[in-house]
């Protein structure tokens, strides 16, 4: 505990007399709970915690760890995917005696948190979105991750029920496997109501690019679409532009329905709170974390925003019919007979790729029916 | 096809929309470092105050509820953020580049620090003016939604051109600027206009930040810049230090940022990194078109220290 008394960047913006004073007490007495003295979590965010988005979805979950008993929780908002994470991670480690870290954001993987897993072999490291491959990583790394495109589907669904145009739009950030998989999903969630609709895509390039984003909702709705959705990091932005230029919104990583409650028909969310829990009653009891973590809707991982004012009744009864299959479990999204929107046959007739489909994760293509491309 | 289509028309439009819609924080920024400049100081700091100036201005006018009041905020804070330069910048052997950078991250620091409460709450926005209303297609009546601030930089850059050449104030700032003697022979104190030139400056950059906060993108978010501050400052090299120039080039950034979004939406989608890089190769064609190895920088102040 003597790390304590070390000068540590966050400790000390945390507070000075409170820090002290907890500091000295558990060093008076070093073995008051059996855990507390050993246990720090640590969570890295690429951006700020309360953004309405990704960063906001897991500093919701990380709270939800605070309130366990003894258990400490370290925080660093705003880290650059670059060298920077790594020297977080290196001093959550050296500095608070963090013995699991999770580092969020999906550049973080490869090759900092990979090198600070060789560097400290007995931290934990799990990563959200990464592709943990048993062959290539070490084991004290792993990745977890939630099926939230069964939730841009059910976004489909409601979509393309309130569609008038039967275009929609999705502002998406880069084409990385799960982006693209949250789009093919919101296309054919609204194909499953009228197979005429088509999505416009426009990526921005980066994760946050509050201008960029607010020119791409503005092109979109230009060219027609009417129900608009996004995959960045925050879709504050997004969803405050396409509302006011009096389209429809569906919302992604965090409930943004505050934001336009008119136009918010609904989102996919995810619910870490839960996930972190897992790990953490894992970490308390010393059994080993597992390397893989993956789950969906009917795991508590992903939840819907409720359904906003202007979604109808037959929106409605889809939205809950195919929320009931996919509670089942195993519910597949790309299923045969279906092409890409280049015409490569992505699913021959009869294959289907549930939920937990590995091959889902290494997603290259857009399905037909969506404008845009992955290069 | 219905009403709703504009179909290829979309990317002209979107180009003159964007020019108009995100030129506004390029227009502020760049005028204000141009009146820097030209009293012979350099000042880098502005993205932190133009960040500043965007999270003061939310903040003010979520809790007053006036957007207005917010604005005034914000050119009040980048005032200071201005004059603060324009003091320390005074004593001798300090650097003016390193000052603004230094001004550079603690703006943005202390933005961050005082915005967090005021990520979530709703702040009312600046309003527009609608030119648009002759038209019947909703997307040139949304292209041509001109706010108020975009109006006002139009004409304080052609103000600002002809103030340079023809006002007293206009030939002092340059006096200043090209040289200090010739200023001190003329009873001129350099620092007094310096420090003067740099609050204006800072103000006209908290003025951009508001409009990033209150009006396009409209809403404080810590990434809300995005670097704009800097790019406004490169835009003033570019521009040969002159007001018009400034107005031009924010105009070019805008409509050239717009380009990526409006060609995929249109479904141009291949290469769309090589498109959002569109206004930074722009930049560089100018510049090297307009370069020469036989003259300096045309239009430069003398005293800045990059051309001394």
């Amino acid at each position: 505990m003597t790390d304590r008394f070390m000068l540590s960047r966050r400790q000390l913006l945390k507070t000075s007399a409170a820090g002290a004073a907890l500091g000295l007490a558990s060093a008076a007495f070093p073995i008051g709970k059996a855990f507390a003295a050993a246990t720090t979590v640590g969570f890295i965010y690429v951006g700020p915690k309360d953004d309405y988005g990704y960063n906001q979805a897991h500093a919701e979950g990380a709270a939800a760890l605070k309130s366990i008993e003894g258990l400490t929780v370290v925080e660093e908002e705003n880290v650059p995917e670059t060298v920077d994470v790594q020297k977080t991670m290196e001093s959550m480690i050296n500095l608070d005696g963090a013995s699991l870290i999770f580092p969020t954001s999906f550049g973080y993987f490869d090759p900092h948190m990979l090198a600070m897993c060789k560097k400290f072999p007995d931290v934990q490291f799990r990563h959200c979105g990464g592709m943990w491959d048993k062959a290539k990583h070490p084991m004290n790394a792993g990745s977890y991750f939630g099926y939230i495109g069964m939730g841009q589907y059910l976004n489909g669904v409601v979509a393309g029920h309130t569609s008038k145009t039967k275009k929609l739009g999705f502002v998406a950030a880069k084409p990385i496997p799960q982006v693209l998989l949250n789009i093919n999903s919101f296309l054919l969630g609204a194909r499953s109501v009228d197979p005429s609709i088509t999505c416009q895509v426009i990526f921005t390039g980066e994760w946050s690019l509050a201008v960029k984003e607010a020119e791409a909702t503005n092109a979109l709705v230009d060219q027609g679409a009417d129900v608009i959705t996004s995959h960045v990091d925050s879709p504050k932005v997004v969803v405050e532009t396409a509302a006011g230029r009096g389209a429809f919104v569906c919302g992604y990583h965090a409930n943004q329905s505050p934001l336009a409650p008119e136009k918010y028909l609904t989102g996919a969310e995810w619910n870490w709170a839960k996930v972190y829990k897992m790990f953490v009653a894992d970490l308390v009891a010393g059994t080993p974390l597992p390397n893989f973590t993956r789950g969906g809707l009917a795991d508590g991982f992903v939840k819907m925003s409720p359904l906003g004012p202007a979604v109808g009744e037959p929106a409605r009864k889809q939205f809950d019919a195919t929320l009931a299959e996919m509670m089942k479990g195993g519910f597949a999204v790309i299923k045969g007979p279906l092409k890409s929107n280049k015409g490569a046959v992505v699913a021959t007739a009869g294959q289907a790729f549930p939920e937990a489909a590995i091959e889902l994760e290494s997603m290259d293509y857009l399905v037909e029916g969506v404008v845009g491309s992955t290069a | 096809m219905d009403a709703t289509e504009i179909g290829l028309w979309g990317v002209p439009l979107a180009i003159l929309g964007g020019a108009i819609r995100v030129s506004t924080p390029f227009i502020f920024v760049s005028l204000g470092e141009a009146i820097t400049e030209r009293s012979g100081r350099i000042n880098l700091g502005l993205e932190g105050t133009l960040v500043f100036g965007a999270m003061t201005a939310y903040a003010i006018a979520v809790m007053t509820g006036s957007p207005w009041l917010g604005l005034v905020a914000a050119a009040g804070a980048g005032l200071c953020f201005g004059l603060f330069h324009g003091w320390i910048c005074k004593f001798p052997k300090v650097n003016d580049i390193a000052i603004g950078i230094a001004l550079m991250l603690f703006g943005s620091g202390l933005a961050f620090f005082f915005g967090k409460p005021f990520i979530k709450p709703k702040a009312p926005n600046l309003p527009a003016i609608p030119f648009g209303g002759w038209s019947d297609v909703p997307q040139v009546q949304a292209a041509l939604d001109v706010n108020v601030l975009f109006l006002i930089g139009a004409v304080l850059s052609v103000v600002l051109w002809w103030a340079f050449r023809n006002t007293r104030a206009g030939l002092i700032v340059r006096v200043v600027g090209d040289s200090s003697d010739a200023a001190r022979a003329m009873g001129l104190n350099p620092n007094t206009v310096r420090l003067l030139a740099t609050g204006v400056g800072g103000a006209l950059a908290g003025i951009g930040g508001a409009y990033l906060s209150l009006y396009y993108p409209g809403s404080w978010t810590e990434r809300i810049s995005s670097g704009q501050g800097l790019m406004a400052v490169a835009l003033v090299i570019f521009a040969r230090w002159n007001p018009l120039g400034c107005f031009a080039a924010a105009l070019l950034f805008g409509g050239a940022g717009a380009l990526g979004p409006a060609l995929q939406s249109v479904g141009v989608t291949q290469g769309y990194y090589l498109f959002y890089a569109a206004p930074y190769i722009l930049t560089l064609i100018i510049m090297i078109a307009t370069s020469s190895p036989t003259r300096s920088l045309a239009g430069a102040p003398g005293e800045l220290s990059i051309t001394k």
